[in-house]
Protein backbone atom coordinates (compact mmCIF):
# COMPACT_ATOMS: atom_id res chain seq x y z
CA UNK A 1 0.00 0.00 0.00
CA UNK A 2 2.83 2.39 0.96
CA UNK A 3 4.75 1.49 -2.15
CA UNK A 4 2.26 2.22 -4.57
CA UNK A 5 1.52 5.88 -2.92
CA UNK A 6 5.36 6.48 -2.95
CA UNK A 7 5.21 5.50 -6.44
CA UNK A 8 1.95 7.73 -7.62
CA UNK A 9 3.96 10.54 -5.52
CA UNK A 10 7.31 9.82 -7.59
CA UNK A 11 4.97 9.95 -10.85
CA UNK A 12 3.24 13.08 -10.42
CA UNK A 13 5.90 15.65 -8.09
CA UNK A 14 2.76 18.46 -8.26
CA UNK A 15 0.53 16.03 -6.00
CA UNK A 16 3.35 15.29 -3.33
CA UNK A 17 3.85 18.87 -2.97
CA UNK A 18 0.01 19.59 -2.29
CA UNK A 19 0.03 16.80 0.07
CA UNK A 20 2.85 18.35 1.69
CA UNK A 21 1.15 21.19 1.94
CA UNK A 22 -1.65 20.21 3.25
CA UNK A 23 0.27 18.24 6.46
CA UNK A 24 2.10 21.29 6.94
CA UNK A 25 -0.87 22.40 9.53
CA UNK A 26 -1.42 26.20 10.66
CA UNK A 27 1.19 28.83 10.49
CA UNK A 28 2.62 30.38 13.38
CA UNK A 29 0.56 32.55 15.63
CA UNK A 30 3.32 35.08 15.37
CA UNK A 31 2.87 34.98 11.24
CA UNK A 32 -1.08 34.97 11.70
CA UNK A 33 -0.90 37.95 14.36
CA UNK A 34 1.34 39.95 12.26
CA UNK A 35 -0.57 39.24 8.94
CA UNK A 36 -3.80 40.56 10.82
CA UNK A 37 -2.23 43.52 11.44
CA UNK A 38 -0.72 44.08 8.47
CA UNK A 39 -4.10 44.03 6.84
CA UNK A 40 -5.39 46.64 9.14
CA UNK A 41 -2.36 48.75 8.28
CA UNK A 42 -3.38 48.55 4.62
CA UNK A 43 -7.16 49.52 5.53
CA UNK A 44 -5.99 52.37 8.15
CA UNK A 45 -3.62 53.40 4.86
CA UNK A 46 -7.07 53.56 2.84
CA UNK A 47 -8.34 55.75 5.60
CA UNK A 48 -5.93 57.96 4.82
CA UNK A 49 -6.09 57.94 1.13
CA UNK A 50 -9.72 59.28 1.25
CA UNK A 51 -8.60 62.11 3.41
CA UNK A 52 -5.81 62.65 0.82
CA UNK A 53 -8.83 62.70 -2.03
CA UNK A 54 -10.57 65.18 0.25
CA UNK A 55 -7.60 67.26 0.66
CA UNK A 56 -6.48 67.22 -3.05
CA UNK A 57 -10.36 68.03 -3.78
CA UNK A 58 -10.54 70.74 -1.84
CA UNK A 59 -6.94 72.14 -2.10
CA UNK A 60 -8.32 75.48 -3.81
CA UNK A 61 -11.53 75.54 -1.96
CA UNK A 62 -9.87 78.86 0.46
CA UNK A 63 -13.15 81.32 0.31
CA UNK A 64 -10.71 83.87 -0.30
CA UNK A 65 -9.27 83.00 3.15
CA UNK A 66 -5.47 82.15 3.03
CA UNK A 67 -3.66 79.42 1.05
CA UNK A 68 -0.51 76.68 1.97
CA UNK A 69 1.91 78.79 0.11
CA UNK A 70 1.01 81.69 2.84
CA UNK A 71 0.44 79.65 6.05
CA UNK A 72 2.92 76.55 5.72
CA UNK A 73 6.46 77.04 8.06
CA UNK A 74 8.97 74.68 6.06
CA UNK A 75 11.50 74.70 8.68
CA UNK A 76 8.86 73.40 11.03
CA UNK A 77 8.04 70.52 8.94
CA UNK A 78 11.45 69.51 8.23
CA UNK A 79 11.57 69.37 11.77
CA UNK A 80 8.95 67.05 12.49
CA UNK A 81 9.88 65.26 9.86
CA UNK A 82 13.33 64.54 11.35
CA UNK A 83 11.90 63.87 14.44
CA UNK A 84 9.41 61.35 13.16
CA UNK A 85 12.40 59.74 10.92
CA UNK A 86 14.77 59.58 14.08
CA UNK A 87 12.27 57.89 16.17
CA UNK A 88 10.91 55.17 13.37
CA UNK A 89 14.80 54.19 13.70
CA UNK A 90 14.69 54.11 17.61
CA UNK A 91 12.10 52.00 17.13
CA UNK A 92 13.84 49.76 14.50
CA UNK A 93 16.66 49.13 17.17
CA UNK A 94 13.84 48.60 19.96
CA UNK A 95 12.51 45.64 17.30
CA UNK A 96 16.30 44.05 17.66
CA UNK A 97 17.09 44.45 21.05
CA UNK A 98 13.87 42.61 21.81
CA UNK A 99 14.49 40.10 19.69
CA UNK A 100 18.01 39.64 21.65
CA UNK A 101 15.96 39.89 24.67
CA UNK A 102 17.95 42.66 26.47
CA UNK A 103 15.94 45.09 28.70
CA UNK A 104 18.22 47.54 29.26
CA UNK A 105 18.66 48.17 25.32
CA UNK A 106 14.79 47.82 24.69
CA UNK A 107 13.92 50.51 27.19
CA UNK A 108 16.67 52.99 25.91
CA UNK A 109 15.61 52.26 22.47
CA UNK A 110 11.78 52.89 23.26
CA UNK A 111 12.30 55.68 25.64
CA UNK A 112 14.21 57.41 22.29
CA UNK A 113 11.54 56.66 20.34
CA UNK A 114 8.98 57.68 22.63
CA UNK A 115 10.61 61.26 23.19
CA UNK A 116 11.02 61.77 19.55
CA UNK A 117 7.46 60.85 19.00
CA UNK A 118 6.56 64.04 21.60
CA UNK A 119 8.73 66.24 20.08
CA UNK A 120 6.49 65.76 16.87
CA UNK A 121 3.42 65.96 18.64
CA UNK A 122 4.55 69.27 20.28
CA UNK A 123 5.88 70.80 17.52
CA UNK A 124 2.15 69.79 15.34
CA UNK A 125 0.52 71.13 18.28
CA UNK A 126 2.40 75.01 18.03
CA UNK A 127 2.07 74.64 14.27
CA UNK A 128 -2.06 74.08 14.82
CA UNK A 129 -2.35 76.64 17.93
CA UNK A 130 -0.42 79.00 15.44
CA UNK A 131 -2.56 78.60 12.62
CA UNK A 132 -6.03 79.11 14.72
CA UNK A 133 -3.99 82.08 16.13
CA UNK A 134 -4.10 83.47 13.28
CA UNK A 135 -7.54 82.85 12.37
CA UNK A 136 -6.52 80.43 9.88
CA UNK A 137 -8.62 77.46 11.97
CA UNK A 138 -10.48 74.48 10.43
CA UNK A 139 -13.55 76.30 10.00
CA UNK A 140 -12.17 78.92 8.01
CA UNK A 141 -12.03 77.59 4.92
CA UNK A 142 -13.17 73.94 3.01
CA UNK A 143 -9.34 73.74 2.43
CA UNK A 144 -8.44 74.09 6.04
CA UNK A 145 -10.97 71.71 7.27
CA UNK A 146 -9.35 69.24 5.32
CA UNK A 147 -6.19 69.99 5.89
CA UNK A 148 -6.99 69.63 9.80
CA UNK A 149 -8.46 66.83 9.34
CA UNK A 150 -5.94 65.09 7.54
CA UNK A 151 -3.10 66.16 9.38
CA UNK A 152 -4.68 66.06 12.89
CA UNK A 153 -5.95 62.24 11.81
CA UNK A 154 -2.11 61.67 11.44
CA UNK A 155 -1.08 63.56 14.92
CA UNK A 156 -4.30 61.16 15.93
CA UNK A 157 -2.44 58.40 15.23
CA UNK A 158 1.13 59.39 16.76
CA UNK A 159 -0.68 60.52 20.40
CA UNK A 160 -2.15 56.83 20.32
CA UNK A 161 0.81 55.05 19.02
CA UNK A 162 2.48 57.12 21.90
CA UNK A 163 0.15 55.51 24.09
CA UNK A 164 0.37 52.16 23.07
CA UNK A 165 4.57 52.39 23.12
CA UNK A 166 4.51 53.46 26.97
CA UNK A 167 2.19 50.24 27.75
CA UNK A 168 4.91 48.08 25.62
CA UNK A 169 7.76 49.75 27.85
CA UNK A 170 5.37 48.80 30.58
CA UNK A 171 4.37 45.27 29.65
CA UNK A 172 8.27 44.01 28.80
CA UNK A 173 9.15 45.98 32.27
CA UNK A 174 6.78 43.80 34.24
CA UNK A 175 6.24 40.61 31.92
CA UNK A 176 9.28 40.40 30.30
CA UNK A 177 9.78 39.48 27.02
CA UNK A 178 6.73 36.53 26.59
CA UNK A 179 6.05 35.19 23.35
CA UNK A 180 2.36 37.18 23.63
CA UNK A 181 4.29 40.54 24.56
CA UNK A 182 7.00 39.90 21.20
CA UNK A 183 3.47 39.93 19.50
CA UNK A 184 2.03 43.11 20.62
CA UNK A 185 5.70 44.83 20.40
CA UNK A 186 6.00 43.25 16.36
CA UNK A 187 2.01 45.15 15.58
CA UNK A 188 3.56 48.26 17.47
CA UNK A 189 6.74 48.39 15.17
CA UNK A 190 4.42 47.94 12.16
CA UNK A 191 1.90 50.27 13.26
CA UNK A 192 4.99 53.12 13.99
CA UNK A 193 6.98 52.43 10.77
CA UNK A 194 3.65 53.07 8.65
CA UNK A 195 2.58 56.09 10.49
CA UNK A 196 6.28 57.41 9.57
CA UNK A 197 5.24 56.28 5.66
CA UNK A 198 1.88 58.08 6.08
CA UNK A 199 4.18 61.19 7.17
CA UNK A 200 6.21 61.07 3.78
CA UNK A 201 2.99 61.32 1.95
CA UNK A 202 1.60 64.27 4.15
CA UNK A 203 5.10 65.99 3.79
CA UNK A 204 5.54 65.86 0.36
CA UNK A 205 1.76 66.35 -0.60
CA UNK A 206 0.58 68.72 1.73
CA UNK A 207 3.70 70.64 2.61
CA UNK A 208 5.85 70.68 -0.24
CA UNK A 209 3.61 70.66 -3.03
CA UNK A 210 1.18 73.26 -0.88
CA UNK A 211 4.49 75.45 -0.31
CA UNK A 212 5.47 75.27 -4.32
CA UNK A 213 2.28 75.72 -5.91
CA UNK B 1 10.88 11.93 -4.30
CA UNK B 2 11.81 14.96 -4.98
CA UNK B 3 13.45 17.11 -2.17
CA UNK B 4 13.15 20.70 -3.38
CA UNK B 5 9.60 21.21 -1.45
CA UNK B 6 11.13 19.58 1.67
CA UNK B 7 13.02 22.94 2.06
CA UNK B 8 10.62 25.35 1.04
CA UNK B 9 11.22 28.17 3.40
CA UNK B 10 8.77 29.19 6.26
CA UNK B 11 6.33 32.51 5.55
CA UNK B 12 7.59 35.64 7.54
CA UNK B 13 5.75 37.94 9.69
CA UNK B 14 5.09 41.29 8.29
CA UNK B 15 8.21 43.36 10.04
CA UNK B 16 10.42 40.67 10.85
CA UNK B 17 13.33 39.59 9.36
CA UNK B 18 15.21 36.11 8.21
CA UNK B 19 17.85 34.98 10.68
CA UNK B 20 20.72 37.62 10.01
CA UNK B 21 23.27 38.74 12.50
CA UNK B 22 22.69 41.94 15.09
CA UNK B 23 25.27 43.69 13.13
CA UNK B 24 23.49 42.97 9.88
CA UNK B 25 20.22 44.44 11.35
CA UNK B 26 21.50 47.35 12.78
CA UNK B 27 23.05 47.94 9.47
CA UNK B 28 19.79 47.45 7.79
CA UNK B 29 18.65 50.07 9.48
CA UNK B 30 21.49 52.67 9.09
CA UNK B 31 20.57 51.98 5.46
CA UNK B 32 17.57 53.01 5.57
CA UNK B 33 17.76 55.68 7.64
CA UNK B 34 20.31 56.79 5.38
CA UNK B 35 18.61 56.49 2.08
CA UNK B 36 15.46 58.20 3.47
CA UNK B 37 17.36 61.57 4.72
CA UNK B 38 18.61 61.64 1.57
CA UNK B 39 15.29 61.50 -0.42
CA UNK B 40 13.53 63.91 2.47
CA UNK B 41 16.95 66.27 2.00
CA UNK B 42 16.28 66.29 -1.70
CA UNK B 43 12.55 66.96 -1.48
CA UNK B 44 12.93 69.43 0.65
CA UNK B 45 15.61 71.08 -1.30
CA UNK B 46 13.67 70.80 -4.69
CA UNK B 47 10.78 72.74 -3.17
CA UNK B 48 12.28 75.36 -2.63
CA UNK B 49 15.08 75.62 -5.91
CA UNK B 50 15.05 78.06 -8.67
CA UNK B 51 18.11 75.57 -9.79
CA UNK B 52 15.49 73.38 -11.92
CA UNK B 53 12.80 73.49 -14.37
CA UNK B 54 9.88 75.08 -11.99
CA UNK B 55 6.94 72.55 -13.80
CA UNK B 56 8.90 69.46 -12.84
CA UNK B 57 8.98 70.52 -9.15
CA UNK B 58 5.74 68.58 -8.34
CA UNK B 59 6.58 65.68 -10.35
CA UNK B 60 9.69 65.54 -8.76
CA UNK B 61 8.27 65.97 -5.43
CA UNK B 62 5.74 62.64 -5.91
CA UNK B 63 8.33 60.42 -7.02
CA UNK B 64 11.15 61.14 -4.57
CA UNK B 65 8.23 60.18 -1.96
CA UNK B 66 7.24 56.93 -3.60
CA UNK B 67 10.72 56.41 -3.59
CA UNK B 68 10.83 57.17 0.25
CA UNK B 69 8.23 54.86 0.98
CA UNK B 70 9.76 51.84 -1.09
CA UNK B 71 13.02 52.49 1.01
CA UNK B 72 10.79 52.74 4.54
CA UNK B 73 8.40 49.45 2.82
CA UNK B 74 12.07 47.12 2.96
CA UNK B 75 14.22 48.14 5.44
CA UNK B 76 12.13 49.05 7.77
CA UNK B 77 8.99 47.62 6.99
CA UNK B 78 11.13 44.52 5.30
CA UNK B 79 8.53 43.77 3.10
CA UNK B 80 10.50 41.87 0.59
CA UNK B 81 10.34 40.09 -2.77
CA UNK B 82 11.15 36.76 -1.17
CA UNK B 83 8.93 33.78 -1.33
CA UNK B 84 8.30 34.01 2.25
CA UNK B 85 6.54 37.02 1.82
CA UNK B 86 4.17 36.80 -1.22
CA UNK B 87 1.18 36.78 1.38
CA UNK B 88 2.61 40.55 2.45
CA UNK B 89 3.04 41.45 -0.81
CA UNK B 90 -0.01 40.60 -2.03
CA UNK B 91 -1.95 42.53 0.62
CA UNK B 92 -0.10 45.61 0.09
CA UNK B 93 -0.76 45.03 -4.04
CA UNK B 94 -4.41 45.30 -2.98
CA UNK B 95 -3.69 47.96 -0.56
CA UNK B 96 -2.04 50.47 -3.13
CA UNK B 97 -4.87 49.09 -5.79
CA UNK B 98 -7.60 50.58 -3.03
CA UNK B 99 -5.54 53.96 -2.74
CA UNK B 100 -4.74 54.40 -6.29
CA UNK B 101 -9.08 53.94 -7.23
CA UNK B 102 -9.97 56.35 -4.43
CA UNK B 103 -7.38 59.26 -5.30
CA UNK B 104 -7.11 58.67 -8.85
CA UNK B 105 -10.70 58.40 -8.96
CA UNK B 106 -12.09 61.26 -6.64
CA UNK B 107 -9.55 63.52 -8.84
CA UNK B 108 -10.92 62.35 -12.05
CA UNK B 109 -14.19 62.90 -11.31
CA UNK B 110 -14.24 66.01 -9.37
CA UNK B 111 -12.26 67.38 -11.65
CA UNK B 112 -14.71 66.90 -14.31
CA UNK B 113 -17.97 68.18 -12.12
CA UNK B 114 -15.96 71.26 -11.85
CA UNK B 115 -15.25 71.58 -15.58
CA UNK B 116 -18.89 71.38 -16.47
CA UNK B 117 -20.23 73.32 -13.81
CA UNK B 118 -21.29 76.68 -14.64
CA UNK B 119 -18.97 79.34 -12.47
CA UNK B 120 -20.58 80.26 -9.07
CA UNK B 121 -21.10 83.65 -9.65
CA UNK B 122 -23.27 82.97 -12.77
CA UNK B 123 -25.90 80.15 -10.67
CA UNK B 124 -25.97 82.84 -8.70
CA UNK B 125 -27.21 84.99 -11.63
CA UNK B 126 -29.79 82.69 -12.54
CA UNK B 127 -31.14 81.74 -8.96
CA UNK B 128 -32.21 85.25 -8.75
Amino acid sequence: MTAITMTSAHRNPHLAVLDEAEHEGPAPKRIVTGYGFWIFLLSDMVMFSCFFAAYAVLLGQTAGGPGGAELFNLRNVALETGCLLASSFACGMASIAAEVRSHLWFQIAMAVTCVLGLAFLSIEFHEFADLVARGAGPSRSAFLSAFFTLVGCHGLHVSGGTLWLLTMMAQVFAKGFRADIQRRFLCFALFWHALDIIWVAVFSVVYLLGSAA
Amino acid sequence: MSDVDLHREPDLAPGDEKDVSVKFRVLGYLTGLALAILLTATSFFVAGTDLVWQPSIPVAIIVLAIAQMGVHLVFFLHITTGSDNTNNVMALAFGLLIVFLVIGGSLWIMANLSHNMMPMDQLMQMQR
